[in-house]
């Protein structure tokens, strides 16, 4: 088995394996440790512009890497739109909100690095965790010149070799074969962007499972009432 | 008709000596641990002044309860759309040196110094950073018993509508103590404005709590309270606030900040209050008309009707008897002498509060101050504390209750002097101050006298109600084998386990249904 072979044969399975299963652990027996870990009762300055970029640079890049690449090929063409098109969509968006998610994401690392009162209280994995996802970002980042000079010479292949093979591992039928092709940056950017799902269980992100979305439709008022206890024969 | 128990307080602030002891214990019960060593559940506040954490009163600037917008009673910080997009950064969040920076000091060195000339120094250390800080600029208390200037304590937003120059002169100071715990509100923000469900207020008692489980460290409860009585544990990254004892209520004892008062200020009791006019009650139109609302939602409970009610609600009968014989119930609503704090904040507290008086003795002796016929006790609008700051505290602004409840206060003073020094008791203040005989030997009962059995009015909880088998969970409470969790938290548990606790299976509490 050679290291392609490798990484996006079976490392796909191995992290995305330890996503649900880690997750779900933890969700289970380990809520007291889910949670955001905010750190802005210690630092506020800065905290609003950096925080903002970071978070909605990195949760339109998700949703941009979900669209472009999970959701079906045909769905876009029944779209009316064209894989040249869909190649100029992600690179426009790509680096509009991975900027704003590198300067955000930078301001909120040296804070966590330089800020004596936010390292203090943070844990290592914090910043760890950080970093990791700006090294993620910026290898990410440094594939556009290569998908520009693809765009330019109107050669989709590589975009959909990449969501071709997104399709084959989740649909259990991987084929690492289809990355042989495709430059090296793109493959680095992808076992890094792999590993965020191995690390996410065991890091403060899994905050983003429990996003407050039912909130909206919520009452303001909650009054929890003594939980009647049934009779348990078996004890 | 809904009727629901309260656990309520009333402090007597006449009687607050600003000794702290309370702030103290409940310290050294609750929150003596890290990432809320700045946080005091209970704090005790020298007025005027900014208090704790600075400025807390002023919504203008950290947006807390509610307001009224066209008409509808909305969070002042906006709704729940504005508060997801707020969710990455809450611009409303207190920062820790709006407490303070929590320090100690490096006692060791006192020990360890080498052989000096000059005695050794023990240098004050933060607690978040452990490095040596250069100065305590700021503390939980550090404006205690009026210290600083007069500019400062100035910034207090309850001088509003009055000439407060007025108040910088030597003379003209004036000064009382606030004690703050959290008011367990009745329409309570911090609920309302979290986004995970994880405060919620106890339908048996109307305590308020943080589920530390569901808690993911949103923030928005911390700015979403008015009075600031919710903390952000900056060290587990949760909401943690004044549990109002309930391990202690729930066993039929007071709180331990009422428990240790030394001046014996705090009363606890129960009181019913009607929980379908509630929303009616935090919408009223005129913030001077909300005391007057919020005292109309406490129901009688002697009247019938009501315990009939009541029992169908839910209410056991031994709460009934205690709400008959609560002191809360006696101060708010029997002799008004009781008031909630900042009402206009419209979340309906629960913890209120009877005014001081500050009689000018000197002045009084040498005639110069107005006084009621006996000549020897001032009136209401002749004390050291302005009545308008204390109704700017207490009502909104609305002079003509406290007025009414120093007048009530001073009438009984009267009443016990003539009884006591004449020899003949004299009705004539009692009459004006519109209270009967009965209440002013009551009020000297409750206020002067302070018995603890008077004080204390709290029925344990029923938790055998809710149980089928209650003597099965005999020895089982408050152990577990390890963690509290490892038994797993959902009902589709990846690795089930037999539960060891009999009778009480580790689901999530039930959210109760929306208020109605």
């Amino acid at each position: 088995m050679n290291a392609i072979n490798f990484f996006f044969g079976v490392y796909p399975y191995i992290a995305l394996s330890v996503f649900v299963i880690g997750s779900w652990i933890r969700y289970d027996n380990e809520q007291y440790t889910w949670k955001t870990d905010s750190s802005q009762l210690l630092s506020k300055s800065n905290m609003w512009i950096a925080s903002n970029l970071f978070h909605v640079g990195i949760l339109s890049i998700f949703a941009g890497h979900f669209a472009g690449l999970v959701l079906p090929h045909a769905l876009w063409i029944s779209l009316g739109v064209s894989d040249l098109q869909h190649q100029w969509i992600a690179i426009v968006a790509g680096s509009v909100f991975g900027t704003m998610c590198l300067i955000g994401g930078t301001i909120l690392w040296l804070r966590r690095i330089f800020n004596p009162r936010v390292r203090a209280a943070g844990r290592r994995m914090d910043a760890f965790i950080l970093g990791w996802l700006l090294l993620t970002l910026v290898a990410g980042l440094s594939t556009l010149p290569v998908s520009i000079g693809h765009a330019n010479h109107g050669d989709p292949g590589v975009m959909l070799a990449l969501s071709g093979w997104v399709q084959s591992v989740l649909t259990f039928q991987p084929k690492p074969e289809l990355l042989a092709a495709v430059e090296p940056v793109f493959r680095f950017h992808m076992v890094l962007g792999m590993t965020v799902f191995l690390l996410f269980p065991f890091t403060r992100l899994v905050h983003i499972l429990t996003a407050p979305l039912t909130y909206v439709g919520r009452a303001y008022q909650i009054v929890r009432s003594k939980r009647r206890v049934k009779a348990t024969a078996s004890a | 008709m809904k009727i629901r128990a309260q656990f309520a307080m009333v402090f007597n602030l006449d009687k607050c000596i600003g000794c702290h002891t309370c702030s103290v214990t409940c310290k050294n019960v609750w929150s003596n641990r890290k990432g809320i060593e700045y946080a005091w559940f209970n704090n005790v506040e020298s007025k005027p002044g900014v208090g704790y954490p600075k400025n807390w009163e002023n919504q203008e600037k950290w947006k807390g309860g509610w307001e009224k917008v066209n008409g509808k009673l909305e969070l002042k910080a906006g709704g729940k759309l504005k508060k997801i997009v707020q969710i990455f950064a809450n611009p409303n969040m207190p920062e820790i040196d709006d407490y303070y920076e929590p320090f100690t000091y490096d006692y060791a060195r006192l020990h360890n110094a080498p052989l000096s000339e000059a005695a050794p120094t023990a240098r004050p250390v933060s607690q978040i950073t452990g490095e040596k800080m250069d100065k305590i600029t700021w503390g939980p208390n550090w404006e205690d018993d009026l210290a600083g200037e007069f500019a400062a304590r100035a910034q207090d937003p309850n001088f509003a509508n009055m000439q407060k120059e007025m108040y910088k002169q030597f003379e003209n100071t004036f000064h009382l103590y606030l004690p703050r715990i959290c008011n367990h509100c009745i329409n309570p923000a911090c609920v309302a404005s979290c986004p995970s469900g994880a405060m919620y207020k106890r339908e048996e008692d109307g305590i308020v709590l943080a589920d530390q489980d569901r808690c993911r460290g949103w923030r928005m409860c911390i700015s979403g309270c008015p009075y600031k009585k919710v903390f952000f544990n900056w060290e587990s990254s949760k909401a943690e606030k004044c549990i109002g004892c309930y391990p202690r209520v729930e066993s039929g004892l007071p709180t331990v900040c009422s428990e240790s008062c030394v001046g014996r200020i705090r009363y606890n009791g129960i009181i019913l209050y009607d929980a379908d006019k509630l929303l009616d009650a935090a919408s009223t139109d005129n913030e001077q008309d909300l005391y007057k609302a919020h005292l109309d939602l406490f129901v009688d409970p002697y009247d019938p009707a009501i315990i009939a009610q009541a029992l169908k609600d839910g209410v056991p009968q031994s709460w009934i008897d205690a709400a008959q014989k609560s002191p809360i119930y006696k101060m708010a609503v029997e002799w008004k002498i009781a008031f909630p704090l900042h009402p206009e904040f419209r979340t309906l507290p629960m913890i209120w509060y009877v005014p001081p008086l500050s009689p000018v003795q000197s002045q009084i002796d040498q005639k110069k101050l107005p006084t009621e016929a006996d000549g020897v006790i001032p009136k209401a609008e002749a004390m050291r504390l302005p009545v308008q700051y204390l109704a700017n505290l207490l009502t909104a602004g609305k002079t003509e209750y406290i007025t009414s409840a120093l007048n009530r206060l001073l009438a009984m003073r009267s009443y016990m002097r003539s009884v006591n020094v004449d020899g003949q008791p004299d009705l004539a203040p009692l009459n004006r101050a519109g209270i009967t005989e009965q209440n002013a030997k009551d009020m000297y009962r409750y206020l002067a006298i302070a018995n603890y059995e008077d004080r204390f009015v709290v029925p344990t909880a029923h938790e055998e109600i809710r149980l089928d088998d209650y003597h099965g969970f005999q020895g089982q409470n408050g152990f577990t084998f390890g963690a509290d969790n490892s038994k797993g938290y959902g009902t589709f548990a990846l690795f089930p386990e037999r539960r060891t606790e009999s009778a009480e299976p580790r689901e999530p509490a039930p959210l109760a249904g929306e208020r109605d």
